[in-house]
């Protein structure tokens, strides 16, 4: 099918998608929303700003729903799937080029040079920040940052796709309200309610920036010393949100993957699995399932977590006092504490869970011992300022930069159309690490395979956006008990012969590694199973 | 070292293969003409639908051989020596074995069609017909296909999704109404218009008419229409594909012949999959089986007894799937299309007319049968045990809840099922 691939990379595809007058006419709307952002990013000064941007983020938003509307409208419930490798925007050809390259440059823009966007430090925003202002000043009083510009338009992507994937899973109802989920967190808690609660800061009274749905150490700034200091400031509400901050990590968590898997953060609640659920949705396919994909990102995960885990520990050594007399908590208590506490939690996973990890529990093993070792070892070899050999204040920039910056954000949204829809949340989200490690060894949550009747088609294995090869479980009659699933239930939307379901039951048989092709007799299976 | 020789790499022989290398250090060479390595036959479809592309269609990687030391040829085998224990290939190549696994599938039936060889006229069984499907693609107003079974509305579904129009010519009064009983059937030919195929129910193939260039233009029916079309599939079913061995000392039928250990009448040569035909039938099933699932338990099976274990192929409960468009369809157990003397159906439809189940059980003890369900998923598992433990009717009717295997927070209709049948036993009685 060699023709196939040359064709994706026209312009023109194989199988005939002829816009419809509505496509077209929605197509126009969308690209004149966007146009006009973008005329305003090079200084073009629009005179009624609240009236311009009004008519921009709708045009965006009824364009997007209404080329959904003229994509699925009129087409039978079922899966959507048609041509998806024709395309040239979903199958990597000019089109997804020309994408990924514009949203990469838009993340470069928007991290490194918010003066391109009209930013302005002691003075009114220019350029299309400026445009935003009116909406900001609504919501918090304050005028726009690109900050606000980027998560405007993160919450309306999230919004018109929504409504798009609802469009074209809307005979499933778990994707229905599980989207339904994304789009409200994302609306309410990750930009209205932080905006509101600006509202509230006053000139003796300041309330950090805080998405509440955001976890430690997605929000790797949580427990820096300004917010701390900002948290306890605030009195009763500030440290309300601080011992709300650390119980959401050691309480909340836990108890919500136990129950459910890290579905219920990744593709219910979290606004980056928000985004590649919905706008990333035309991409899931592109993911790599090969092995080696899968070596790769158990390593750069877990190193991730580590780094992430370092550095929040020298970020807080930094601040902390020796004296005990003026606080509980200093220095000595609070390294120490972390040592204890990671070597307990890894002495209960090598006792009580070794048979299940055999080769992970090694990496893990030796990532623990190294940041254990190097705290106790170094505390007393280092200087107040440093922990290891760097500087708190390095390693939080550096983390900041590499991790928070370049891998969430250029790589992780950016290349959406080239590496697929969860690059970050697959190879970088320390919290989907965490997740991982706990839904693998500690959850009800799986994946059930219908006995025997998987037909080894690879629709499962090709829509997952982690890239796990959920046929080989499939064909084998095994559960998928998988660190990195994110629980979106599209294997199971396109599995043509309802193979699969995502379940929370007992921890008991959740593993099955044997043999379990039903249809056969039970002495055969007795003798295949046998080693 | 013993060398075991498998012609075909589809599932039946890679099953086989898998568990030879499982279970012993024996040499394993698998030959197949068609492709290099093992894909799913079921999924070519979703290539043509552009779903996936064909290495998507790969259950395994290509490292997936080699580390496994199996081997694989490409060649297509002409004849098979048994007294020398030797295969000879087209190009003229020849590989010796010391046992040899037949393992070749099925062809596309074709009954004598005038113009069925035309250019422009394929089946949909291997990755050329689907090659020639591509090639002959761009230019078609309309495509012709011939046969209601389950490769035909696959077939209908693929060219549909390129915008296609498609007229389907089914033999029969209703889609597929061999297997389906009455109310299944139709609502599959309802399915089948709401997708604008233009469904002709009892309508027969007679001729398959030429162009100047020795293509496909038209076909003509057995009701005296002629349908200008530039491709026609010829999906009437499938029969073993055992040509090559018309020759050799393997006794054949329609398949190759085996007994229930797979063994066929020369020694050390055996035969799995859909090419095999069992000398007497197993149970209710067919003596050839042309389905994914019975040959990946023939693969397992014929493994184990290759490897010392002298294994009996004894498939267990008979389950199927499929899915017609947009309405998946399982099976567990026998319900058959025009119930057996000893047999009673319920029957239930939802309202909306795309889900319905149909449950046989035994007239005088209730036994239950099997089930088709369409448009709800269930466990395999469950109705595998509920056969076993011959549970009765309304057992299976009082538990089906746990038996359902649909999404989270898809709409339930235990409930209503439950009521339907009660109020039908009433009735009855």
């Amino acid at each position: 099918m060699k023709h196939n691939v040359e064709q994706s990379m026209s312009l023109t595809s194989p199988a005939p998608t002829n816009l419809s007058l509505m496509q077209k006419f929605a197509t126009f709307l969308g690209v004149t929303g966007l146009g006009i952002l973008l005329l305003a990013a090079f200084n073009i000064n629009f005179p009624h700003k609240a009236l311009w941007l009004t008519i921009s983020l709708s045009a965006i938003t009824i364009g997007t729903i209404a080329f959904s509307y003229g994509l699925y409208g009129n087409t039978a419930e079922g899966i959507k799937n048609n041509g998806v490798f024709f395309k040239s925007i979903s199958n990597r050809g000019f089109l997804g080029w020309i994408a990924g390259i514009l949203l990469t440059g838009f993340y470069v823009v928007l991290y490194f040079y918010p003066e391109y966007l009209g930013l302005v430090k002691d003075g009114d925003n220019t350029g299309v920040i400026a445009v935003f202002d009116p909406l900001s000043r609504l919501l918090s009083g304050n005028p726009a940052s690109q900050w606000f510009v980027y998560g405007t338009l993160y919450t309306v992507a999230i919004f018109a796709f929504g409504i798009k994937f609802m469009w074209k899973y809307r005979h499933n109802r778990y994707e229905v309200i599980r989207t339904g989920s994304v789009m409200f967190f994302q609306t309410a808690f990750a930009f209205i309610i932080p905006e509101l609660m600006a509202r509230l800061n006053t000139d003796t009274f300041k309330l950090p920036y805080y998405d509440l749905k955001n976890v430690w150490p997605l929000n790797y700034y949580n427990f820096e010393g300004y917010r701390i200091k900002e948290f306890v400031n605030a009195g009763n509400i500030g440290l309300a949100l601080l011992i709300f901050g650390i119980a959401s990590i050691f309480i909340i968590t836990p108890i919500l993957t136990y129950k459910y898997g890290k579905r219920w953060y990744c593709s219910w609640v979290c606004g980056c699995g928000g985004l590649a659920e919905t706008a990333g949705d035309s991409f899931r396919q592109l993911s790599d399932k090969s092995k080696f994909a899968w070596k790769v990102e158990r390593w750069v995960i877990h190193s991730v977590l580590v780094f992430i885990i370092v550095t929040t520990t020298a970020v807080v050594h930094s601040y902390l006092g020796h004296d005990t007399s003026k606080y509980w908590l200093t220095k000595n208590t609070f390294l120490i504490g972390v040592s204890v506490f990671l070597t307990v939690l890894f002495a209960l996973i090598w006792i009580f869970k070794r048979q299940e990890l055999k080769k992970d529990a090694r990496y893990g093993a030796i990532g623990y011992l190294v940041i254990i070792l190097a705290f106790v070892a170094l505390h007393y070899t280092s200087g107040d300022s440093k922990i290891f050999l760097f500087k708190a204040n390095d390693l939080r920039s550096t983390y900041g930069f590499l991790i928070g910056s370049i891998f969430s954000g250029v790589i992780g949204t950016g290349f959406y159309p080239i590496l697929g829809s969860r690059v970050w949340c697959r190879f970088g989200c320390p919290m989907a690490a965490i997740l991982g490690i706990q839904q693998r060894l500690f959850s009800k949550f799986r994946i059930t395979t219908n006995g025997g009747q998987c037909i080894s088609c690879g629709n499962c294995s090709t829509y997952c956006e982690m890239g796990i090869d959920v046929r080989a479980y499939a064909q084998k009659g095994e559960n998928i008990v998988r660190a990195s699933c994110v629980g979106c239930g599209i294997c199971s939307a396109v599995c043509p012969r309802g193979v699969l379901k995502l379940e929370n039951g007992s921890q008991e048989g959740r593993i099955n590694p044997n043999e379990v092709l039903l249809g056969n007799d039970v002495n055969l299976m007795d003798l295949v199973n046998r080693k | 070292m013993e060398h075991i020789v498998i012609i075909g790499n589809g599932i039946s022989g890679v099953t086989a293969a898998r568990h030879i290398r499982k279970l012993s250090d024996k040499k394993i060479t698998i030959i197949s003409a068609e492709t290099d390595y093992f894909f799913s036959r079921t999924a070519l479809m979703y290539i043509y639908m552009g779903h996936m592309k064909f290495e998507h269609t790969q259950p395994y990687e290509n490292w997936f051989w080699k580390k496994n030391r199996i081997e694989l040829k490409n060649g297509f085998v002409q004849q098979v020596d048994t007294t020398n224990k030797e295969l000879h290939f087209a190009d003229g190549d020849k590989m010796s074995y010391d046992k040899l696994i037949i393992a070749t599938g099925s062809k596309p039936n074709k009954f004598g069609w005038p113009g069925q060889d035309l250019d422009g006229v394929m089946g949909m069984y291997h990755k050329q017909d689907l090659e020639s499907l591509e090639k002959h693609t761009p230019g078609t107003k309309r495509a012709v296909i011939v046969g209601g079974g389950l490769i035909g509305i696959e077939l209908a579904e693929m060219l549909v999704s390129r915008n296609i129009p498609v007229t389907f010519l089914v033999r029969e009064t209703s889609f597929w109404n061999g297997v389906l009983p009455a109310g299944e059937s139709e609502m599959i030919n309802r399915h089948i218009r709401e997708h604008h195929i233009d469904l002709r129910l009892d309508t027969n193939l007679v001729e398959i008419l030429a162009d100047e260039n020795g293509r496909a233009r038209a076909v003509t029916t057995d009701k005296g229409e002629t349908i200008e079309c530039q491709v026609v599939g010829l999906t009437a079913g499938v029969s073993p594909n055992i040509d090559f061995l018309k020759d050799s000392a393997i006794e054949t039928n329609r398949g190759v012949l085996v007994n229930r250990h797979l063994e066929t009448n020369i020694s050390d040569v055996y035969a799995i999959g859909d090419c095999a035909q069992q000398h007497e039938a197993i149970g209710l099933r067919r003596p050839i089986e042309a389905v994914w699932y019975t040959g990946r338990m023939m693969g397992e099976t014929v493994a184990q007894t290759i490897c010392g274990n002298r294994t009996e192929y004894k498939p267990g409960h008979w389950f199927n799937s499929a899915k017609f468009l947009d309405i998946e369809y399982q099976t567990y157990g026998w319900v058959f299309a025009r119930p057996q003397e000893y047999e009673k159906q319920f029957y239930w439809e939802h309202e909306g007319g795309k889900k319905c189940i149909r449950i046989s059980y035994h007239k005088d003890t209730n036994e239950f049968l099997g089930i088709n369900n369409f448009g709800i998923r269930m466990r395999h598992e469950v109705f595998d045990k509920w056969l076993t433990e011959k549970r009765d009717v309304d057992y299976v009717i009082n538990h089906l809840a746990e038996a359902n295997f649909d999404p989270e927070f898809f709409a339930r209709h235990e409930a209503e099922i439950l009521q339907h049948f009660n109020s039908q036993t009433l009735t009855n009685a």
